[in-house]
């Protein structure tokens, strides 16, 4: 009887302790279903959801706050995925999905004035007071939130250009003809 | 010692068509008015243009270099004028444009001295390399992988068998074939080459064995060179043996792993045509500048194999062999399983184009109208590959890309097989093709989007340091004359202030100024 009590007591201590230690070593920072929608979002960091980032958005939905079908530029199959990760219903978009953008800078007409600069939530723009400013093509997420920024309005959206590295074959389109119904 | 042959899974017989053009000798096509010559024609980065427009080259000279590992240099195919250097219509599935060098060609075709490497034997394997990638020289059976990273097996790897592929499985194609005929002490003297570039342990040349004039051109050309170490062997006829993994299997009777390459199971492949070419490089100096093409199809005048400078438009080309007889129902590049119908002739031959086929109508054969797949699985059954296309196909029209990899969509040789044999006539290939694409489109964009959120998390803690830092400041500033904490906020309001009363004072003036000029 005694022998069983100090088996189970130290047993009891020490899964304790390495449970107590586990819990210590391996903590995990973030919730990690936040890290996981955050991984899906397409981090244009445009705010058309409502939320000040991707992140943000991914909390919200993680808390459901929000919805999931909020992000235009993640389009269907964003929502899709979460759906599917989080055991929603799929919900039609909310917003309109459009082709990839890049802001494009008409250098003729800038003036210098950073505002843009403050607005690109990746950096994606160069340049410094009173000097010309460009926008890095590979790093511009198309988010469009330097354009309203703009006092002289030089930055215009353009759709990404489609070239021999990026085409992408066209879904079949086949029309199936029915099957023939024998005559009666 | 006779060697055994294996057998791979599924394949066709396929009606050949190669007597039409396989009859007539390699011809030798003029230079044409302009060539158009894309910086890339291989797998990999493209290639970095070197010349100015209106310079003067030379044949042979290069004129856009290799950029990264996997990229090999551009040559020009002829003398003349650089005319201009820029986006052209490409041989490519989308017809889409790409960077080219256009020159206006002079027709003296003064070439750059050509540096032979004679004492190739003595030389070290990577010199062989390096010389094969300055020569430009791409695998000439179609995908057009960069030679030399094939020659480069990698430190203690050991290349067992070198496998030279002569199989030219496509129907209508016979380039290879005449290659093989006229130029067997080239195609040898390259495989002598590439063995030693290799420090490959044995080496077997395969040849279909519905081209018998080629291999006795092989055999005897081997007997010439005293190399009794390469083997030459038949192989049926059958498609798709030319496919690398496919006539592996043949040959050795090892399977190549999924997704893995040759090497893995210490095989390399290369073609005939490549080998022909490794030979004018080492033996003559001579970069990849030409190749064979098999001009064919029921619309031909005289379908036959010409020998093309690299950049001859199709247009031109066609001319060159004697023009159509009649209009095709398409012009397609390659063969008729796995060839792009071109969008325009305007586009040049490159160095994976070994093919111009102009079929008419009764060729292309009737293809039914397409009816909703019955799971007859008779495309399981011809399947190279040993895939289940049925099940690729369900997935890659449902866009559930991940089952569809879950069924090794990624190891599709896109041979065209399964839609052939298909009895409801549906496009297989087109949706495998789709799918591929779209999975590649998925990975670019997340990572665009992972390198998106970095720079943005980078951002945002670039602001709150930054934030942090004028605090401390101002903290610092306030500290010491303690009591007027609000002083820097108060002069910076004067002097706006007075900035603000000086603009006033300003425009006053200009305003004065205008009026008393009225």
């Amino acid at each position: 009887m005694l022998t069983a009590i100090v088996v189970f007591t130290l047993l009891a201590a020490a899964f304790g302790l390495l449970l107590g230690f586990a819990a210590v070593r391996f903590r995990v920072e973030s919730d990690p279903i936040v890290e996981k929608i955050d991984a899906m979002l397409p981090q244009t960091q445009c705010g058309q959801c409502g939320f000040a980032g991707c992140r943000p958005y991914a909390e919200a939905i993680a808390a459901g706050e929000a919805d999931i079908n909020k992000c235009p530029p993640g389009g269907e199959a964003v929502v899709m995925a979460l759906a599917d990760l989080l055991g929603r219903d799929p919900q039609p978009l909310d917003g309109e999905a459009k082709p990839k953008m890049v802001a494009v800078i008409d250098e003729n007409t800038c003036i210098g004035c950073t505002l843009c600069l403050q607005a690109c939530p990746v950096d994606a723009i160069l340049g410094a007071a009173k000097q010309m400013h460009t926008v890095i093509e590979s790093e511009c997420t198309g988010c469009e939130l330097c354009v309203s920024p703009c006092p002289v309005d030089c930055i215009r959206m353009e759709p990404v250009r489609e070239d021999i590295a990026t085409w992408k074959w066209p879904y079949p389109v086949i029309k199936v003809a029915p099957a023939k119904v024998p005559e009666a | 010692m006779t060697r055994t042959l294996h057998t791979f899974h599924g394949g066709l017989h396929l009606p050949e068509h190669k007597t039409e053009s396989n009859a007539r000798p390699i011809a030798v096509a003029p230079v044409p008015r302009v060539l158009v010559i894309p910086v890339q024609q291989h797998i990999g980065q493209p290639a970095k243009p070197l010349v100015q427009v209106g310079e003067r080259v030379l044949k042979g000279q290069m004129i856009a270099q290799a950029e990264g590992y996997v990229s090999v240099p551009v040559h020009a195919s002829s003398s003349g004028t650089v005319l201009a250097i820029e986006e052209r219509p490409v041989p490519h599935p989308s017809g889409l444009s790409a960077l080219c060098v256009i020159i206006e060609t002079d027709g003296e075709d003064e070439a750059v001295n050509f540096v032979p490497m004679p004492d190739w034997l003595k030389e070290d394997p990577s010199h062989l390399r390096n010389r094969v990638r300055e020569a430009g020289i791409v695998g000439l059976g179609g995908a057009g992988f960069p030679a030399y990273v094939k020659l480069n097996p990698g430190p203690r790897t050991v290349v067992d068998t070198l496998v030279i592929n002569g199989a030219e499985c496509e129907p209508y194609i016979t380039a290879d074939d005449r290659l093989m005929r006229e130029r067997a002490d080239e195609v040898i003297g390259g495989v002598r080459i590439m063995i030693h570039a290799l420090q490959a342990r044995s080496c077997v040349i395969a040849v279909e064995d519905n081209k018998p004039e080629a291999f006795v051109a092989l055999e005897e050309a081997l007997k010439r060179s005293g190399r009794s170490d390469i083997e030459l062997v038949q192989v049926p006829t059958r498609y798709p043996t030319g496919g690398e993994k496919q006539l592996i299997k043949v040959v050795t009777g090892k399977e190549v792993p999924s997704a893995g390459l040759p090497i893995a199971i210490g095989v390399v492949v290369q073609n005939v045509a490549t080998a022909a070419a490794v030979y004018r490089a080492i033996e003559k100096g001579e970069p990849l500048i030409s190749r064979i093409v098999t001009v064919t199809g029921g619309a031909v005048a005289t379908p036959h194999n010409l020998e093309v400078r690299i950049g001859t438009p199709v247009a031109d080309l066609i001319e060159f062999a004697g023009g159509l007889k009649s209009e095709p129902e398409r012009l397609v590049l390659g063969g008729p399983m796995m060839g792009i119908t071109l969008q325009s002739r305007d586009v040049p031959i490159t160095k994976t184009s070994g093919c111009v086929l102009a079929p008419v109508a009764r060729e292309l054969g009737e293809r039914g109208a397409t009816r909703a797949c019955i799971r007859c699985g008779a495309c399981a059954e011809a399947c190279p590959v040993s895939l289940l296309p049925q099940q690729l196909y369900w997935h890659a029209r449902a866009k559930d890309f991940d089952k569809a990899q879950d069924y090794k969509l990624f190891d599709c040789i896109e041979c065209g097989c399964c839609a052939y044999v298909c009895p409801s006539n549906l496009p297989l290939v087109q949706f495998f093709r789709f799918a591929k694409t779209s999975v590649w489109a998925q990975e670019r964009e997340k990572k665009k989007a992972d390198r998106a959120r970095e720079r943005h998390e980078f951002r945002q803690a670039r602001i709150e340091a930054e934030k942090a830092e004028r605090e401390a400041r101002l903290k610092k500033k306030a500290a010491p004359e303690s009591g007027s904490a609000a002083s820097p906020d108060d002069a910076k309001k004067a002097a706006i202030q007075a900035a603000l009363e000086r603009a006033k004072a300003k425009k006053a003036a200009a305003a004065a100024g205008g009026d008393s000029e009225q």
